[in-house]
């Protein structure tokens, strides 16, 4: 992946500034901006990606790494002289066309600066903040929030107000720079490797006490005036990607609720990650990166991903769409946009019910069933709903080799699953004296190998690639819910939301969430194809028909299960119940494990 | 077929066309910003301008997702709204007019530029109109059909959404009505032809049919001669596509006559052919 790197210095006012050049300079050229406490090796991870599509460059803001420093440092730092040294780079390194911008963190607010002024104007083309506000927009969120403090806003200002604590330490004199110069600077490595869960030793600068101590003017020159004094005219001038890791410490996601307002055109992405996203999930960058940055170079990659399906959404007057369930699915849209889903028993039901609606918020899906045809069917309705690709894979579940191989070949094909869905099941019923041994092999064979095969074959790459990912497998309300007419099928539903949990447990190291969906009565054809042990060739036809009916009765659609998968994914539930008879059940399991006990010997009316 | 059709057969044929007509004629008028309130009320001035007096039931227009009825709760969500057409937002018109005497129902799919989501959709249901004709003619009951039906959709991947209809119909008799000065109607419905079904409902009642082809016992019955206007509803997420027209029934023996559509001549019929051709003209070259 390690292309060549050119290195030069280029002259910016007093200051010398370092920056590093990766791919063919004929290719669009990006410019990515670190953040603090950094230097631009941050960027290293997502440029040795982009450098075969793109001209990658990434420059040390002045003081940082090896530019040079201004003096004297009061002053030197203001956001004026960084638009300098900016314009700087992008003149030396790409003179007649204008660059695509990429911040992170002070980077981020650098870049929202140089978005938004008017002397960079026809010189950018796009830009892509992630973590690090517009300090004008901040001011003005504060302003709005102090001018009409309702419950919901004041809360909204105390959480950012906590969460802003290094920003005040960092006004006080003299000690930020003995504590970087001294045991923090020392410690810092460590310390962030535990925080983002990165590999030890893997700290990208040795200028870091430097760094930190000359940046501290980053915010003793900038965020006080600003703040008090916010400019009115802070309107971006280029197309904006705004890439929120949700769970930053340091920034609220709510500090760009208005942000429609600033930046006209405005595409949302989500990561449920921290702060140092260009070192935890580069890959997911780059893509997101390169897309939005094809999007606005004139090439042609079809409709946005993850906003065909969306189509005409009513905005409300902030910009952001009115209705919850518009909310919800622009939510999943700056989530699961672009990335790699795959569903198990994707060719009917709640597997297919589940691939349409990663599909509509943009996903690529690989719809696996061991149906081709009704593989291949979900996911050309997929491509038809918006996702960025689908594809069929005809695997049955239940067979290693099979899942094995479907695993190597994804790996190599389409990348790293980052959702994993094992779905795919099948109904069995009956008394347990009347389950054969034949039965219980069937119904285990694909309820719980099928997703012991399907987590073997997709965790071990997810934990490899160390960029996170999610699982789901679909357990059922039969887990929890004893049931004389379920015994098998229970059994395997209740391996599989253990099996759920202890891999949660484990994969949690590694950033990867685990979620047992329990979906309960829903109107799939698991009734239909379902086996009903000890029961004649006639009476099994029967006995299907009447619980056919009897779930359409309920008439709870999978498309509420879908919906509840991708909640689940979001918020990184560890179990999920669905129907409410579902929800009741898991209640009354904990409340009173006798009532459901007592319920299980009621013989279901078929 | 038509050639062989019988004059009061003929009459609904012209029927129907008119009204596809209409349909047609406004479709092409929708402009974004365009209500269904509006499509409605030019459905209603195109009809009245080739001489409809009385109606089966007014026209209806949905727009948007509510083409799929999303979160349809209440009958009244059926009625006309305030919803604006948007640029590639699916619409559906469905109009029921009576002219000399003769009642049409149909439904016209559409959408305002290009959306290859409901194209696939209204691809889909030629598939539903060949099975519904065979199902009918190998004299299966009416609700084993509608069962067939469901099933179909749930392996094309798609909602049944006509169970949203009045007793979840897939289809209604209509007949002929008889031509009075004043026609008012009830809630959409024109008396005239809700006094057709009460009547078709009563005597189906004592001989074991009904007018209404649903997916309850009472339609646990073989085809029942006369004028049914099928309507599949298919749903996919915000999308709805439908097509409405009239199968004929007859007691005749031989299974061709015994039920065919009164009309191939229809919107949807031909896109279909056309497609047809277009894609063997693609598989010769």
């Amino acid at each position: 992946m390690m292309s060549e790197v050119r290195e030069r210095m280029v002259r910016s006012g007093e200051v010398d500034l370092c920056a590093v050049e990766y791919g063919d300079t004929a290719h669009p050229t990006i410019i990515l901006v670190h953040g603090y406490p950094d230097s631009k090796e941050v960027w290293t991870p997502v440029a040795e990606r982009l450098a075969d599509r793109f001209h990658v460059v990434l420059y040390d803001v002045r003081g940082h790494g090896r530019s040079s420093v201004p003096t004297p440092l009061r002053g030197g730092f203001r956001l004026e002289k960084l638009t300098d040294d900016f314009l700087a780079v992008a003149d030396a390194v790409s003179p007649d066309r204008p660059v695509h911008l990429v911040g992170h963190d002070w980077g981020s607010v650098q870049g929202w600066e140089f978005a938004t002024v008017r002397r960079t104007e026809g010189r950018i083309a796009s830009f892509t903040s992630i973590s690090g506000p517009s300090l004008d927009h901040f001011g003005h969120w504060i302003k709005q929030r102090l001018a009409r403090p309702t419950p919901r806003r004041t809360a909204q200002l105390l959480g950012q107000g906590a969460r802003s604590w290094y920003v005040y330490a960092l006004h006080t004199p003299v000690l930020p720079e003995l504590a970087w110069r001294g045991p923090l600077g020392r410690r810092w490595p460590k310390l962030m490797a535990r925080a983002e869960r990165l590999e030890p030793g893997t700290y990208p600068t040795g200028s870091l006490p430097h760094d930190a101590a000359h940046g501290a003017w980053l915010y003793r020159d900038n965020v006080r005036p600003r703040l008090r004094n916010p400019r009115d005219d802070a309107y971006a001038h280029v197309p904006v990607q705004l890439i929120t890791p949700l769970g930053d410490p340091f920034l609220s996601p709510r500090l760009y609720d208005d942000l429609e307002r600033w930046a006209p055109e405005l595409r949302r992405r989500t990561l449920p990650t921290k702060h140092w996203v260009p070192r935890t999930r580069p890959d997911q960058l780059a893509d997101w990166i390169s897309e939005f940055v094809l999007a606005h170079e004139g090439v042609d990659t079809g409709p946005p991903v993850g906003t065909a399906a969306i189509g005409p959404v009513r905005k409300s007057r902030g910009g952001r769409p009115s209705t919850s369930s518009a909310r919800l699915r622009a939510a999943y849209a700056e989530r699961f946009a672009g990335q790699l889903v795959l569903v198990t028993g994707a060719g009917s039901g709640i597997g297919r019910a589940t691939s349409f609606a990663f599909a509509e918020a943009g996903a690529r899906v690989i719809a696996v069933d061991r149906d081709a045809e009704a593989a291949s069917r979900t996911a050309e309705l997929s491509r038809l709903l918006g996702a960025a690709a689908a594809w069929a894979e005809p695997v049955d579940v239940s067979d290693e080799q099979a899942m094995d191989k479907l695993a190597a070949r994804v790996a190599t094909e389409r990348g790293v699953v980052d959702v994993l869905v094992n779905n795919a099941g099948i109904g069995m019923s009956g008394s347990f004296l009347t389950t054969s041994a034949d039965d219980w092999r069937r119904v285990l064979d694909v309820n719980l190998w099928g997703v012991i095969h399907g987590c073997r074959a997709f965790a071990q790459q997810m934990v490899d690639r160390d960029q996170g990912g999610h699982i789901v497998n679909t357990a059922s309300a039969a887990a929890y819910q004893p049931s004389r007419a379920l015994p098998a099928y229970s059994t395997s539903k209740a391996a599989v939301l253990m099996l759920s949990e202890c891999l949660r447990a484990e994969l949690s190291a590694h950033g990867i969430g685990v979620t047992a969906i329990c979906p309960g009565l829903v109107n799939t054809n698991i009734t239909a194809t379902a086996h009903f042990t000890g029961a004649s060739q006639s009476e099994q036809e029967r006995l299907r028909a009447k619980s056919s009916r009897l779930y359409r009765m309920r008439n709870y659609p999978p498309e509420k299960v879908a919906d509840a998968v991708l909640d689940g994914v979001l918020r990184n539930a560890a179990v999920v119940p669905v129907t409410p008879e579902a929800r009741a059940a898991h209640l009354l399991a904990r409340l009173s494990p006798k009532a459901l006990r007592a319920m299980a010997r009621i013989d279901p009316p078929l | 077929m038509a050639a062989g059709l019988s004059a009061e057969l003929r009459g609904f044929q012209a029927v129907q066309r008119l009204a596809y007509e209409c349909a047609e004629t406004v479709a092409a008028q929708l402009r974004p910003g365009t209500t269904e309130r509006e499509a409605t009320r030019a459905l209603r001035a195109e009809a009245a301008a080739r001489g409809v007096r009385d109606w089966f039931h007014l026209p209806f227009a949905w727009f948007g997702d509510r083409t799929a009825f999303a979160g349809f709760r209440l009958p009244t969500q059926f009625f006309p709204t305030n919803r604006q057409l948007e640029p590639g937002m699916p619409f559906i018109l469905d109009l029921a007019p009576i002219h000399g005497g003769f009642t049409a129902d149909i439904g016209y799919s559409g959408s305002l530029g290009p959306n290859p989501l409901q194209d696939r959709l209204m691809a889909d249901l030629r598939e539903h109109r060949e099975f519904i004709l065979r199902e009918v003619r190998q004299r299966r009951s009416l609700r084993q059909i509608y069962e067939d039906v469901d099933r179909l959709m749930g392996r094309q991947g798609y909602q049944n959404r006509h169970r949203a209809y009045p007793f979840g119909v897939i289809a209604h008799k209509v007949d002929r009505v008889k031509e009075r000065r004043w026609s008012p109607h009830i809630a959409g419905f024109g008396t005239q032809s809700l006094r057709g079904l009460a009547n078709d409902a009563l005597h189906g009642h004592r001989e074991g049919w009904s007018p209404l082809w649903s997916p309850y016992r009472m339609s646990d019955h073989p085809p029942h001669p006369g004028l049914w206007a099928v309507e599949p509803h298919l749903g996919f997420r915000g999308t709805g596509a439908k097509f409405e027209e009239i199968l004929v029934v007859t007691d005749s023996a031989d299974p061709e006559q015994s039920a065919f559509w009164l009309d191939d001549e229809l919107p949807h019929v031909k896109r279909w052919k056309e497609a047809a051709s277009l894609t063997e003209a693609k598989g010769g070259a």
